[in-house]
């Protein structure tokens, strides 16, 4: 099987865009990403597109409307919150099978403000505050608070998770906001679900983010400089544990997508020079250390409290800002993340630039559950 | 209209003559338990080995937050509770009688079911409906 690189990646900077399109959207990171690879869309072979709030409707044949009918094969995939990491690795995967040589994934979302999620509707009454809550920042409290009881983990320390992504996207001109917060700011700031304030929630924003994926063969033949090897892809659904039809368990998911991960790169998590990974909330990204291996287990407080994840430190984690500052466009963040340390590798991350990174880590989840996992490698 | 209030959710049983209380499903070969109807077991793969239980009406807190934010019109502050039923199951629901005050409330505290009207949520049809809620044992 041949090995798949990262010939092309770019992403808009995120933002609101209430007056455009979603195509419209997905089709601007399309042409940079196709511009940063060299190639046009008449190189593409297929094209994957990751995107959840029109899941039914064609986005990725809209966007080829926009830039160009080739009449390629395109595969359109909704997996919650790791839709556009779906979409990247059905690309990376349709390169492993021999299929193509060349093929674009495309990421994608236009969100409105407010709460995600909700306890279900259905029949009779809404549940909604009547049988606890399932609004996104309540469930990754309740998972937040599960550490807290097997740990001792405190609300200062969750808060902390936040102060540092904000200072992170400071130096990310692609990041929603480049807005300090300090510690005080971080605890004061609206209770949303506790331990999570409003800052502590990641930003709903519009944002599109794109890959060009090719085969050892094509790279060789365009010229590896600025290539990234994709050294892993894992991908995980939840598996049985004995609370997550009632409690979402990001966790069991995780370990074993990690796992897959670590032993397909044959590289382990002291090898890892950059994580970016799915802080949707505070409290998510205190769990995912543990989960992704990068300290013990009860370990993840002090990864905080020591600066082992700012950059800077033993392994920087989110220095794009992660979704709590550089924001989560449900569709497109699994690319997005790819970008961030595709950048990182290649040595352009400016004033954020992770010094001497060889190999990088991006993650996601989406709850319902899908985690998936890509480990990158500077060539 | 119904007289009689409705249950807020399927595995809420409220027989004619007794009292309510919650529903499991409970699978023979493995022991995991289920709230609502299922012919497989998701932990062991068994089929047609799941059967109704009548669930534990005291547990043991296992997770919380306090919701400060929700949708408009539903009343905050609330504790959204998981609880671990003794003998089996875990159900999520609002912890009542005790202050949401993140520092008041203890991990593995113990906690019961009590059946009261569902906040006076009423269907398009005007129907009362009856929930459950947890609180300090």
């Amino acid at each position: 099987m041949s090995d798949v690189y990262v010939l092309g990646v770019d992403m808009i900077k995120f933002g609101r865009f209430p007056d455009r399109t979603v195509p419209d959207i997905g089709a601007e990171a399309a042409l940079m990403a196709l511009d940063d690879a060299g190639l046009t869309i008449k190189d593409m072979q297929a094209m994957y597109c990751g995107n959840l709030g029109q899941a039914n409707a064609m986005v990725g044949q809209r966007i080829l409307q926009e830039i160009g009918q080739t009449g390629i094969p395109v595969v359109n995939c909704a997996n919650a919150c790791a839709t556009g990491a779906t979409a990247f690795r059905e690309a990376w995967m349709s390169i492993k099978a021999g299929m193509y040589d060349v093929v674009l994934a495309v990421g994608v979302e236009q969100m409105g403000k407010g709460l995600l999620g909700g306890t279900g509707g259905g029949e009779g009454i809404p549940k909604e505050g009547l049988l606890g809550s399932g609004t996104m920042p309540c469930v990754f409290a309740e998972a937040g608070m599960e550490h807290s009881k097997e740990h001792g983990t405190t609300f200062e320390q969750f808060a902390k998770i936040s102060v540092k992504n904000h200072h992170h996207s400071t130096m990310n001109p692609k990041a929603m906001y480049q807005i300090e917060t300090p510690l005080d700011v971080v605890m004061n700031a609206e209770m949303i679900s506790y331990p999570n304030t409003k800052l502590m929630c990641s930003v709903n924003v519009d944002g599109s983010a794109a890959a060009v994926l090719v085969s050892e063969k094509k790279a060789k033949e365009l010229g590896m400089e600025r290539a990234v090897k994709v050294r892993a892809s894992a991908m995980a659904s939840d598996p049985y544990t004995d609370r997550d039809l009632v409690m979402p368990d990001v966790n069991a998911c995780t370990r074993l997508a990690a796992e897959q991960a670590y032993e397909m790169a044959g590289v382990g998590p002291e090898d890892i020079n950059l994580v970016e990974l799915h802080d949707c909330f505070a409290t998510a990204e205190m769990l995912h250390y543990e989960n992704l291996g990068l300290c013990k287990d009860g370990d993840a407080g002090k990864m905080i409290d020591e600066g082992h994840v700012e950059l800077g430190g033993k392994v920087p984690v989110n220095v794009s800002g992660g979704l709590l500052s550089k924001g989560h466009p449900l569709g497109a963040t699994g690319i997005a993340n790819i970008y961030e340390v595709c950048t990182h590798l290649r040595g352009e991350a400016g004033g954020r630039q992770v010094e001497g990174a060889r190999l990088g880590m991006t993650h996601v989840i989406g709850l319902g559950t899908a985690c998936g996992i890509h480990i990158l490698e500077k060539v | 209209m119904s007289e009689k209030s409705l249950p807020a959710v399927d595995y809420l049983k409220i027989p004619e003559d007794g009292d309510p209380y919650l529903e499991g499903h409970k699978c023979s070969d493995c022991g995991a338990v289920f709230l609502g109807e299922r012919k497989v077991c998701s932990k062991c793969f068994a089929r047609d080995k799941i059967s109704a239980v009548k669930l534990e009406e005291t547990g043991v807190l296992h997770s919380f937050s306090v919701v400060y934010r929700s949708f408009p019109g539903i009343d905050v502050p609330y504790i959204s509770a998981i609880v671990d039923l003794d003998g089996g199951g875990t159900v999520k629901g609002n912890l009542i009688n005790i202050e949401p005050d993140p520092e008041k409330i203890d991990f593995g505290m113990k906690v019961k079911l009590t059946y009261q009207d569902a906040l006076g949520r009423k269907d398009k049809e005007g129907n009362s409906y009856l929930s459950y809620f947890f609180e300090p044992a």
